[in-house]
């Protein structure tokens, strides 16, 4: 399993052409206390770098883009109940929606930890 | 740091917040504090306890010469005149039409009128009442001051420990008081529906003062962000969202600043128009909404009456002390009635939402005469 990041600060986990999607600890952190969140019910198609979730913190509405195209096999049915699993475990738990990529070619403009920790360090 | 923060120009308090780990936005041409643990641990905190706002953005000002208070009242609707010494009131700058310049606080002191504007309009506002008033006015702005607002059921054990003689203020009074070598002008007041003080003091005081008031057990620093959810569950309406130019007090739902008297002799900008819409009924009025479901409705989105939209949504968002998303906004006076039952479009779905009285947690202000 390896796991890329994007720019606007999602994190996307990759085992073979099966991949989860949720949004960093820094993103979280920047959002502050999550009261809601829209995920994808399974089926959506996204596309690489579109609005595919909205996150809404007790100021805002956020859009979370999808970092590949694919199609939607499940969202987060847990987020619905507790939301606040965004800001507790946003990169375990607090997931939001798994998705069958359909071009993995995508992932190859994605940053890896590595470079993802050096991009959060540079903000 | 964005580009934003470069442009800004610090409050006294700036490396004060940034130093107790305050994620700092440009608000108003400031850099200012939105939030330091979380909005809805420091909303719960200012419930339950005393929560210090850095509010310096805020304008502050002195009005003071021959008739000032009918001066004034050339440019309010409040009844200023018969205000007494250290007593303040809710009032509204309006323009020719009724619309809405800027809401404020206005205290008569011994010797001059003292009022906080908002911070996004205090140029203008002050523009506007420079080129109003007779020369013989002068108005005086304090930018060598700062402003705190300690707000919350203990915020008077807190601040009566360092300035003893604040516990006998009430709702809406002020007075000069002090700690130390520093004077502090102090009123019980605040925009978050809390019982609470604001505390106007200079720049060189503030810092000081601050570390002082957070040394107590029951006083947290708090961020614009919980300030903003505390006094959208207030029923508070919040200049550049819920008030404008476009918006006259009696829409406003903000009819009782419209004084007694000046409801019978008039003499205020707009007076024909405001007080025919309060005898009539105007148009459109502000209401609460309590919104079904977890997902927000935010300033913009369109209310709806079956397929006619009816109103728009101008602040909304989760109300930490309700537990739900709460919203205020603008909907044609059949509509407002409270419970009736509307819809709210977020983002293409329909949320079912019921105008609700506000405010949506109750005022714990102190009163004269009330029992505590």
């Amino acid at each position: 399993m390896t796991t890329y990041f994007t720019k606007d600060h999602e994190w996307i986990s990759v085992e073979g052409d099966s991949a989860t999607v949720g949004i960093t600890d820094y993103a979280q952190a920047q959002l502050g206390d999550v009261v809601f969140v829209e995920v994808p019910p399974a089926g959506t198609a996204v596309a690489k770098g579109k609005e595919a979730a909205v996150v809404e913190s007790v100021k805002a509405a956020s859009d979370v883009y999808a970092p590949v195209s694919g199609t939607v096999t499940e969202a987060n049915a847990a987020l619905e109940a507790d939301p606040a699993l965004v800001n507790t475990a946003p990169e375990a738990d607090g997931w939001f929606f798994k998705l069958t990529l359909s071009d993995p070619g995508e992932l190859e403009g994605l940053m890896d930890d590595t470079a993802y920790k050096a991009f959060v360090a540079g903000l | 740091m964005s580009a934003d923060d470069h442009i800004a120009e610090p409050l006294p308090l700036d490396a004060w917040h940034r130093a107790r780990g305050a994620r700092m936005v440009p608000f108003a041409g400031y850099s200012m504090p939105i939030q330091y643990e979380g909005i809805i641990a420091e909303h719960a905190w200012t419930r339950e306890h005393a929560g210090l706002f850095d509010v310096s953005h805020m304008g502050q000002l002195t009005l003071s010469g021959d008739d000032v208070d009918a001066a004034l009242e050339t440019l309010l609707p409040g009844d200023i005149m018969g205000l007494g010494v250290d007593r303040m009131r809710y009032s509204l700058l309006l323009d020719d039409t009724g619309g809405v310049i800027d809401d404020l606080m206005v205290t008569r002191r011994a010797d001059d009128f003292y009022m906080v504007v908002n911070g996004a309009t205090k140029h203008g506002d002050i523009a506007h009442m420079r080129a109003r008033l007779p020369a013989s006015i002068a108005l005086v702005t304090m930018d060598s001051y700062g402003l705190l607002a300690l707000q919350g059921p203990e915020a008077v054990t807190a601040l009566s420990r360092l300035v003893p003689g604040v516990e006998n203020l009430t709702f809406m009074t002020a007075g000069l008081f002090g700690h130390g070598e520093h004077p502090l002008w102090i009123s019980r007041s605040g925009y978050t529906g809390e019982d609470g003080f604001e505390i106007s003091l200079p720049a060189h005081s503030v810092d000081m003062f601050a570390t002082l008031l957070c040394a107590q057990p029951e006083v947290k620093p708090i961020g614009l962000g919980a300030r903003d959810s505390l006094r959208l569950e207030a029923g508070l309406p919040l200049y550049g969202h819920d008030l404008d130019t476009h918006i006259n007090p009696a829409a406003a739902d903000l009819g009782f600043a419209i004084s007694k008297r000046r409801r019978v002799e008039g003499g205020f900008p707009g007076a024909d128009a405001i007080l025919a819409d309060l005898r009539d009924g105007a148009k459109t009025k502000r209401v609460g909404f309590a919104v079904e479901g977890r997902l927000p409705a935010r300033e913009g989105a369109a209310i709806l009456s079956g397929d006619s939209r009816v109103g728009t949504i101008t602040s909304g968002g989760f109300a930490p002390s309700v537990g739900a998303p709460i919203a205020m906004g603008y909907v044609e006076s059949a509509y407002a009635a409270p419970g009736t039952a509307l819809e709210i479009e977020v983002r293409g779905k329909r949320l079912a939402a019921t105008v609700t009285p506000m405010p949506f947690v109750p005022h714990r202000y102190v009163r004269k005469g009330a029992s505590v």
